[in-house]
């Protein structure tokens, strides 16, 4: 199915689908992620069985403040599509996808990682890519890019970065 | 710190710290000193007992840790495996030693100078990375690049493939003891890093596929040098087989090693070799073309077993399909001559370079062009060069088919002259979540052969 | 760039300094300084820390086309506590610094380090939260070797100038 007809097929349930550059977003509520994500699985016209990944944004001026991109891919029909859910920053939670795709395991604990989303039902939420015991989670838009101590010996500090094509 | 002595398997599952508890040792104005001559700092190798005592045999596991500093683990990739004797029961891949915060750089500079960055990411395969952010970026501006850019973009994207594909059969010998294969890899590689050369200026890491095209043409003499290559390598290819694929060595480590069924595959997200090797054949470059893929003719490889020696065939099958692509770019680049990048002023990027006696630089033509004859043309060429693009607002996700896998950009835009987020959606982040699957429940010798098979490359995993 | 050979260049010592060292330590001793010195670079063995990009161009000078070999070099020991040399070769990130750290720690003197691309040497293009600005703040280096990522041929270079710097450093140090 092309982009337009899947979205056709799911404004009924979810109003709030766009189709952009020929790719299909479904806008969700946090409550009705889990529920998606199972028929996106199940129903054999969408049959959508390869977990991409799980991405976030953070756009700290808008409320919702952090917007999570799923990706899915059906390998029978080969269509796309892009699930959106929004995220305030003082409840930043999301029921885990790894019930339903247990690939999402590595990318939920990245997202986590780089934003602090919390993933409620992950089995192992814990920092992926960075130390553990980071304290801060440095894909917002309120870290700095640089900046920071080295953790180790003699304690060489990072100067900020400094930014020079603004 | 932490008392490694007396842990219990399921400390497993909490991730044992290389790295001193912070607090260890604090000087002014430093969170944490790193102290080395702390004794216990650094102890990796811890015993876990659980004991039967009803029987009277007491029986052992070990809890072994395999990296971040080894041989055989691809880079950084760091293992931590509990073992009954030889046999792997529980292994936890470790991973984020070479997280470079690629994406957070980017937001930082313009839309040209992602392009630098991202190719960075998987280091084996440069122009992928490139090409999927050009191409993403191209599709948010809603520009599309040339023929001959794209069709320059297929062969270096195609000989880029088969350079990766030899870097894995040259570890993955290495690791399983055929060292020669390890030399034999890599003197091909230098053929088509010759190649690179010659067309980029630079071995690795080109930077060479902008937004709207290319930087260059190719330069005079670079298309006999790939007719050269495609005349040597199906002779090499065969020495490969002939070395490998009977050899009973070869044959008893990979067959039967580390199945990873179809299914599983695609319930744990997997693409790439490892996916065609269990059957399904999924493959972007047929399933969502890009570049005009659509217009060449090649197979996509696959093969039913599902062990390491069904991704061996597959892989060495895809170096011949790719130079097949290779043959069909050449002969049509043979045939056309065009520009190679966008015309639009507002994309393209407006330096026109070109090989003078002091090496490249900007062609005379166009600077007597911006500075005499069009002011408009200086304008642009000023704001692209200091500003940048300015690319419209939206999210776009765009697929290729990277030697590994699956290798997506997700870029969101605001509509400024910087991107806003670039995520990569690697192919081996998402093939080494499976590694726990395939290992369990076999030796640990065939761990080296599985990873080695998965073929990461930690650049990717941890961008 | 040619190599120059000017005495003493490498060290920064000036000649003179050469000959009263050499008198302070007598003859006999100079030449045994010589030897184990020239013994010391001949076959110098690294230990396998490769991270990044660099690492591929570091095997690649390893393999036949650029052969690490004729040096005595191409024997790269997994082992810290059987070789001579580091070679970092690739971005060093906030997590892999301890066991950059641990590896040197474990090497055996007499150790040197070379810093292999601008990643290792100062942080390279990724002057953020994540990649060390440079390993000499962990590790003290002997050669940095420039380059994104530096080609076999500068590598040798590299190697080459350590070559001379163990040479006519010697063995008392």
């Amino acid at each position: 199915m092309t982009a337009i007809e899947l979205a056709e097929a799911v404004r009924a349930t979810w109003p709030e689908t766009v189709v952009s550059r020929g790719e299909l977003s479904v806008v969700l509520e946090r409550e009705e992620l889990l529920s998606a994500l199972e028929r996106f699985r199940d129903e054999p016209r969408f049959a959508f069985d390869l977990f991409l990944g799980v991405t976030a944004t953070d756009w700290p001026d808008a409320e919702p403040r952090f917007w999570l991109a799923y990706e899915l891919y059906s390998m029978t029909h080969r269509h796309r599509a892009r699930l959106k859910v929004g995220l305030s920053a003082d409840d930043p939670a999301v029921p885990s996808a790894t019930g339903l795709y247990p690939a999402a395991d590595w990318h939920e604990r990245e997202t986590y990682d780089f934003f602090g989303i919390v993933f409620e039902g992950h089995p192992n939420l814990r920092r992926l890519l960075l130390p553990e015991g980071w304290e801060t989670f440095p894909l917002r838009k309120t870290e700095e890019l640089g900046g920071v101590n080295t953790y180790y010996r003699g304690g060489a500090f990072i100067p900020p970065v400094d930014k020079r094509t603004s | 710190m932490t008392d490694q002595r007396t842990g219990t398997p399921d400390e497993l599952a909490s991730e044992r710290t290389s790295m001193p508890s912070p607090g260890v040792a604090a000087g002014p104005g430093v969170d944490a000193v790193f102290d080395p001559d702390a004794s216990d700092a650094m102890d990796y190798v811890a015993e876990t007992e659980t004991s039967d005592e009803a029987g009277g045999i007491r029986q052992e596991t070990m809890i072994l840790n395999m990296g971040p500093q080894h041989p055989s683990t691809h880079g950084v990739l760091r293992l931590l495996l509990e073992l009954d004797g030889e046999t792997v029961i529980r292994c936890q891949p470790i991973i984020g030693y070479l997280h470079t915060g690629i994406e957070k750089n980017t937001e930082y500079r313009p839309w040209q100078q992602g392009v630098a960055f991202v190719t960075r990411a998987d280091y084996l395969s440069p122009f992928f990375n490139e090409t999927a952010y050009a191409l993403a970026v191209e599709k948010l501006l809603g520009v599309e690049a040339p023929e001959r850019a794209q069709t320059i973009r297929v062969l270096l994207m195609e000989l880029n493939r088969i350079a990766s594909h030899l870097v894995w059969l040259a570890t993955a010998g290495m690791e399983l003891g055929a060292i020669s294969v390890m030399l034999y890899g890599f003197r091909e590689r230098e053929e088509i890093l010759d190649i690179f050369e010659q067309v980029t200026g630079l071995r690795m890491n080109h930077s060479f596929v902008r937004i709207g095209g290319l930087v260059m043409d190719l330069p005079d003499g670079a298309l006999d040098e790939v007719r050269d290559f495609l005349d040597m390598m199906p002779g090499r290819i065969r020495e490969y087989e002939s070395l490998l694929a009977k050899n009973p060595i070869w044959v008893e480590r990979n067959v039967g090693v580390g199945v990873l069924e179809g299914q599983d595959a695609i319930r744990l997200g997997v693409t790439g070799p490892l996916l065609r090797a269990a059957g399904v054949d999924k493959d972007v470059r047929r399933d969502a073309p890009y570049c005009g893929y659509e217009t060449y003719e090649f197979d996509v490889v696959t093969r039913t077993d599902a062990d390491c020696y069904a991704r061996f065939e597959v892989r060495i099958d895809e170096m011949r399909e790719s130079m097949r692509i290779v043959e069909q770019c050449v002969s049509r680049l043979e045939a056309s001559s065009g520009a190679v990048m966008v015309d639009d002023p507002k994309v393209g990027w407006p330096v026109r370079l070109e090989v003078g006696p002091d090496g490249i630089g900007n062609s005379p033509a166009y600077i007597k062009h911006i500075m005499e004859e069009s002011m408009e043309a200086l304008i642009h060429h000023f704001k692209m060069v200091t500003e940048g693009v300015s690319v419209p607002r939206g999210e776009v996700y765009v697929p290729v088919e990277a030697p590994r896998g699956e290798l997506g950009l997700y870029v969101v835009s605001d509509g400024g002259h910087k991107p806003y987020r670039v995520r990569m959606r690697d192919p081996s982040f998402s093939n080494l979540q499976a590694l726990p699957h395939m290992v369990e429940g076999g030796l640990i010798a065939d761990t080296v052969a599985v990873i080695s098979s998965v073929d990461p490359v930690m650049g990717g995993v941890d961008r | 760039m040619p190599v120059e050979r000017l005495e003493g260049f490498h060290t920064g010592r000036e000649a003179e300094d050469e000959d009263e060292e050499t008198l302070k330590r007598g003859l006999l001793l100079t030449s045994l300084d010589k030897a184990v010195s020239w013994a010391r670079k001949q076959s110098m063995w690294p230990v396998t820390f490769g991270l990044a990009c660099c690492a591929i161009e570091m095997m690649s000078t390893g393999a036949g086309h650029y052969d690490l070999s004729r040096w005595g070099m191409e024997l790269f020991r997994a082992s810290p506590r059987q070789s001579d040399l580091m070679i970092v070769a690739g971005r060093v990130s906030q997590k892999m610094a301890p066991v950059l750290r641990t590896v040197y720690d474990q090497m055996p003197e007499p150790k040197w380090v070379i810093s292999m691309g601008v990643c290792a040497s100062q942080g390279g293009m990724f002057t953020n939260y994540a990649i060390i600005q440079g390993v000499d703040s962990i590790v003290p280096v002997d050669i940095y070797v420039p380059g994104c990522p530096p080609r076999p041929e500068m590598l040798m270079y590299g190697i080459l100038r350590l070559h001379e710097k163990v040479q006519k450093e010697g063995t008392i140090r």
